[in-house]
């Protein structure tokens, strides 16, 4: 720690703001009670950073963290603490997946001081898929921790610098720990209690997988202010644009825990320009989403549509104002803004 | 043998109560317990253990026990070995996501939790799997330390909730 007498070193990184636990945007924008918006990075299958660079780009405008997954699908490609770091190099905010499915925690809790070393601030804890549903489904699955024990493991080096053995870490980790949740799959009474769960077990922030059922996602939230979880966690709900009726039904068919009810199909099917309806529908859903007490942010997944993303943001007018609506005062000055605006 | 799993699930109270009761004798063989623990009798303990609950919940004798925690449905069948709640991927009709044809694990065991004698034992955080303990017998190691051992301790507990 630095103390006044001390020299500064601008080598030498910054404590964390007071009560907060990493130094990243994300943190500051969450903790400050603004919409916060992060989106995931398609993963390029090569070597070369410009790829990660080329795709961080389009998105970089309109987020304030792009995840990195982490073999997803349990598909190979570039790691996410190699994108993580990259992205890091070039002064952009990651969200660093890490899943329980190729590492086992040996391998983790040293891969988490790497990161966090190279920095990294915010990670999120995942179980990953099975090896099944990949394209090498004869690999050893590993899953030694789980989504929760992983996150009470990283919680326990961050706050008391230890590792899981009890061994002291000389320096721990200034990170922001997140988990995922999926409010959409059975048994969903019990989503509720589990994403309580994974907040006791350590988790700061929650995304959530894709939302295309709102009365689910409500009644979902209604359980969760019930239980008083928002309020010690940000939730960050998962959204995206549907490319077409057949990819909506291809997903919900083969990729794990997407739900899609058949209404959105249904209008989709019945547009004239289904990508157009598609990006339109997600940018409602964000405003609808936006509305709902206790949400903190959305996060947007675009595999191969990353291009939209920007566009998306920017249509549904969560940067324009980013306060959250629950502040007082907030309408009153929107509608001097708008008057204003129009005046010009 | 899929069939007696699930009746042990949907009948997790009365399960549970042969359960508490074969802790409470445990319990008193302690002593013994503690001697036999990691030596040559274990073993025949612990063939004894893996078929009565193998036929009853297709244990896979992991050595570290959950089910008075998990509606008396074994997370060890679990393609992913979670032991602390359904991963995200569970398909609408409530079957797993890994082996389609297999009702997931904690779909049934949050089913068996609600029968259970407190539901809420489901919320304690389970420590990752103990690897040094697979194939030692959970039966010893219950007489010995009691069931709890699996629970994550925290540092710093919450204060006790006043009753």
């Amino acid at each position: 720690m630095t103390g006044p007498g001390d020299r500064f070193d601008a080598a030498e990184p910054l404590p964390p703001q007071p009560g907060h636990s990493s130094n990243g945007r994300l943190e500051r924008v969450l903790r400050s009670g603004r919409f916060a918006v992060t989106a995931e990075l398609n993963p390029p299958d090569s070597a070369d950073p410009r790829d990660v660079y080329e795709r961080a780009m389009v998105l970089s405008d309109v987020c304030d963290a792009i995840n990195a997954t982490d073999a997803s699908g349990a598909n190979v490609h570039m790691s996410s603490i190699g994108i993580s770091a990259l992205l890091a190099r070039a002064g952009y905010a990651s969200v660093m997946q890490v899943s329980c499915r190729d590492r086992n925690r040996i391998a983790i809790q040293g891969d988490v001081l790497g990161a966090a070393a190279m920095g990294v601030s915010n990670v999120l804890c995942l179980t990953g898929d099975g090896v099944q549903v990949g394209d090498q489904p004869d690999a050893k699955p590993v899953f030694d921790f789980d989504s929760i024990s992983l996150l009470e493991t990283l919680r326990q080096m961050r706050d008391q610098g230890k590792f899981l053995s009890g061994r002291t870490i000389t320096s721990p980790p200034n990170i922001f720990l997140g988990a995922a949740s999926n409010p959409f799959v059975p048994p969903l009474d019990f989503r509720p209690l589990r994403l309580a769960k994974k907040v006791a077990a350590g988790a700061q922030f929650i995304q959530t997988n894709y939302c295309f059922d709102m009365p689910v996602f409500e009644r979902f939230m209604a359980k969760i202010r019930e239980l008083g979880v928002h309020e010690h966690c940000f939730i960050l709900v998962g959204v995206g644009p549907l490319a077409s009726a057949r990819a909506a039904r291809w997903m919900r068919t083969n990729v794990p825990g997407i739900h899609i009810p058949d209404a959105v199909i249904a209008r989709l099917e019945g547009a004239e320009d289904q990508k157009r309806e598609g990006r339109k529908l997600c940018t409602e859903l964000i405003q609808q989403i936006r509305e709902i007490e206790g949400v903190a942010g959305v996060h947007v997944m675009a595999y191969r549509q990353e291009e939209l993303v920007a566009s998306i943001v920017e249509d549904s007018g969560v940067l324009r104002d980013r306060r959250l609506k629950a502040q007082a005062g907030e309408p009153r000055r929107r509608r001097e803004r708008k008057a204003t605006d129009e005046s010009d | 043998m899929r069939v007696v799993r699930h009746w042990s699930v949907r009948h997790a109270r009365g399960m549970m109560r042969v359960y508490r009761l074969v802790e409470a004798v445990l319990f008193l063989f302690r002593p013994i317990a503690k001697r036999i623990r990691g030596r040559a009798l274990e073993r025949p303990v612990a063939v004894i253990e893996h078929g009565v609950k193998g036929f009853l919940i297709d244990c896979t004798m992991c050595g570290q026990c959950a089910l008075s925690h998990t509606g008396m449905s074994c997370p060890m069948n679990c393609p992913k070995s979670l032991r602390n709640g359904p991963c995200g991927g569970v398909r609408p009709d409530g079957n797993c996501v890994v082996k389609p044809e297999m009702r997931c694990v904690w779909v049934e065991a949050w089913a068996g939790a609600q029968a259970m004698t407190d539901p809420d034992d489901i919320l304690a955080v389970q420590r990752p799997v103990d690897h040094t303990r697979i194939g030692s017998s959970s039966w010893l190691r219950v007489a010995d330390e009691g069931a709890s051992g699996t629970v994550w301790q925290r540092p710093d507990p919450e204060p006790e909730r006043e009753t």
